[in-house]
């Protein structure tokens, strides 16, 4: 008797356990991308690397002055990413691209935050300091953040920067999009106002993909047939056009998953309404009543 | 009983503490560079590598060894498996100790320590790291109050404050004989809140890196992460109190407690069985083992810890010799213990993967010091609560 009881006990707990490993019936995971957001394309095969951009965008949101600003040679020797001094930079590549004297043609590519339509800091940020704006931005908010750089790793393109050296009070620093521009009727990014060769074309995101299909459409041979960003990590507010392979201007090969997906729809399946946690406290419960039940009451502390 | 958990009242100035107070001397001069030239003066981090020893190490690989804290409290108090209680007070110690010091590593790691207390106002749900940082806050407040009975079978009714404090000698017995009445009746719900929270965030810690599938080594990178890291914790749970409690009684020269801990192994057959399974099916399932064998760092450090971590010590208490021998239990439980640590390592550091800028880490001499001074810390606390708390079980006659 006391065995099949207890039998029955356990059952009930694998029962129990078995039930929670089942995410209940809930909704799948869904977008939380705006519906017309902001966005930038960049085309790559018209940038001369000037770094006018850089110079714009340091000017714009209170930056130190650019490395070296009028100099267009040897700061390309050094391949740079975007820190705590410079949301934007422009690199120079030599992708194996000759002209018709045999001359290796250099392309110039901008790297800059890429204001993902999913984004994984915002996902990942632990108080919401980062949030995905309906203009599309992806905004930072330093009063709300702790420092804890899971942004950072959470960022496939690897873009937040953090003040290292500032010992209480660090901030995250990447690009703004300029919100306080473009959240105003007709304003328009510092890099894209001030670019010579047009090559960085602010507008609505939809109708920027219009206008880079019918680049791709009208000049074939210019460029490859792809548009990075369109589905990248789920989309990115900023896309690029290029006539040398992505990869080789640092523009990394991504899934068309947005990264938060697994994730989140992992933490919501098991936490909302907490009913794992409590179903598990139920079973735990009931098991330590039934194993505990011809002993003294449980202990009288001291655990 | 002849034997019951006492006080050691051992003389505390060991040459092995005064080693511990040096290392806990450079960890703090360590953490005042920190405080004032910034974390990037005393770090390797970079912005390609923004999470180095210190959150791989002081918190996660901390909370991984805390783990005997739950399980034991599941095995003696939830299951009935009261032969077992000598070794929780022991485990809930090392929880204690463990979880305190995770929290003062996130200080030390995160760039606004003084805003750590934001994220009980700004609330981002869909944030791994907001659940686990509740989870950790929370248990850590069931830790003290589970902690808070030994406290008052000490000092209950002979609180006894040194000079100007003496006058709440009262008050302060008062609140013990209060709490120890109350907690008495109500231990039952922090202890398996303990366990719940424990569960919740024990696997979160591995959905920390689902958010980045592209940064992590697709040797670690799975969907089943979380059941991974719980699995994990769970097994290395009492091989953890056997690792302690051997060298707390080994150091303090006490009867060995490996007759008490030896069935233990029994069930860690079991745990770590499932988590082998798990992590060589998974590598089945997703097809990961083509990278074995490409000789890379982070492939090799991959099989030192599925090998040496895992399938060693398994087979290793496969053994009936080795489960009834001290030195054979020991060396497995370190085993298992050495696997898990790599394991929270390999996942933080050593598998995460810069896409664009060049993937090399290696901490800074100052970076190591904080993480050694904190764990010289935690270790002379422990030592110091074991001499003047009844935690170890220890014969009378020794106390003098």
């Amino acid at each position: 008797m006391q065995i099949t009881r207890r039998h029955f006990f356990r059952v009930m707990g694998v029962a129990g356990a078995s039930v929670a490993v089942r995410p209940p019936a809930g909704h799948a995971w869904q977008s939380k991308a705006p519906p017309d957001p902001y966005g930038c394309l960049v085309d790559l095969t018209r940038c001369v690397g000037c770094r006018k951009c850089e110079e714009a965008c340091a000017e714009v949101n209170c930056l130190p002055e650019p490395e070296r600003v009028n100099c267009q040679c040897t700061i390309f020797e050094k391949d740079r990413r975007p820190d705590h001094d410079a949301y934007t930079v422009v690199n120079r590549y030599y992708t194996g691209k000759v002209d018709e004297f045999d001359k290796p043609v250099p392309t110039f590519a901008k790297v800059q935050c890429m204001h993902c339509q999913d984004p994984a800091c915002v996902s990942a940020c632990i108080v919401g300091a980062l949030t995905k704006d309906e203009t599309g931005t992806v905004r930072y908010d330093v009063t709300k953040c702790i420092g804890c750089r899971y942004c950072m790793v959470a960022c496939p393109f690897e873009i937040p920067a953090y003040e290292y050296h500032d010992p209480i009070t660090p901030k995250v620093m990447k690009c703004t999009f300029c919100y306080d521009r473009i959240s105003k009727q007709g304003g328009v990014p510092g890099c894209a106002t001030i670019c010579p060769t047009e090559a960085i074309t602010f507008g609505r995101r939809d109708t920027l993909l219009e206008v880079a299909k019918q680049r791709l459409k009208n000049n074939p041979a210019r460029y490859l047939p792809h548009i990075y960003g369109e589905k990248e990590v789920g989309g990115t507010s900023w896309m690029y056009l290029s006539g040398v392979p992505f990869e080789q201007v640092n523009l990394p090969a991504l899934p068309e998953t947005p990264s938060p997906k697994l994730s989140e729809t992992v933490q919501h399946s098991l936490f909302t309404y907490l009913w794992s946690p409590i179903l598990l406290f139920g079973v735990l419960g009931g098991l330590m009543a039934w194993f505990n039940k011809n002993d003294n009451p449980p202990d009288k502390g001291g655990v | 009983m002849a034997h019951a958990a006492r006080p050691l009242k051992r003389p505390l100035w060991t040459p092995g503490v005064l080693v511990m107070l040096v290392f806990m001397f450079a960890g703090a001069l360590a953490i005042i560079a920190r405080f004032t030239g910034g974390i990037g003066y005393v770090t390797n981090l970079t912005n390609a590598r923004p999470w180095g020893i210190w959150v791989g190490i002081d918190v996660a690989t901390g909370v991984a060894l805390a783990a005997g804290g739950f399980t034991t409290a599941a095995l003696a108090h939830i299951f009935g498996r009261h032969y077992y209680e000598p070794v929780t007070r022991p485990a809930l110690l090392t929880a204690v100790l463990g979880y305190t010091f995770v929290v003062i590593g996130l200080l030390v790691d995160i760039g606004r320590s003084w805003a750590i207390w934001k994220p009980m106002f700004y609330w981002n749900f869909n944030s791994v790291l907001f659940e686990v940082a509740m989870c950790v806050m929370i248990y850590l407040t069931v830790l003290y109050i589970e902690f808070l009975p030994i406290v008052a079978e000490q000092f209950k009714g002979r609180v006894n404050l040194p000079g100007i404090l003496s006058g709440l000698n009262r008050l302060v017995d008062g609140f013990l004989q209060t709490a120890d009445r109350i907690l008495g009746k109500v231990m039952w719900v922090f202890i398996i809140l303990g366990v719940v929270l424990s569960c919740m965030h024990q696997s979160s810690l591995g959905s920390l890196m689902l958010v980045a599938p592209t940064k992590l080594h697709p040797l670690w990178y799975t969907p089943i992460l979380p059941l991974m890291f719980l699995t994990s914790a769970i097994a290395v749970g009492y091989p953890m109190v056997v690792f302690e409690t051997t060298l707390a009684t080994a150091s303090f020269k006490l009867d060995s407690e490996v007759k008490i801990l030896a069935p233990l192994t029994k069930i860690t057959i079991f745990l770590l069985g499932f988590y082998l399974v798990l992590k060589i099916g998974d590598m089945g399932v997703r097809g990961t083992w083509i990278y074995l064998l490409d000789g890379t760092y982070q492939t090799n450090s991959f099989v030192a810890e599925l090998l040496f971590g895992v399938m060693v010590p398994w087979i290793m208490l496969l053994f009936k010799s080795v489960r009834q021998s001290a030195r054979g239990v020991f060396t497995a439980a370190a085993l298992i213990v050495g696997g898990v640590v790599l394991n929270r390592i390999n996942v933080f550091i050593v598998g995460y993967r810069s896409p664009l800028s060049e993937n090399g880490y290696f901490p800074a001499p100052s970076e190591i010091l904080v993480t050694l001074g904190l764990i010289a810390t935690l270790m002379f606390i422990y030592r110091v609560v074991v001499t003047y708390l009844p935690v170890l079980q220890a014969p009378k006659e020794v106390s003098s």
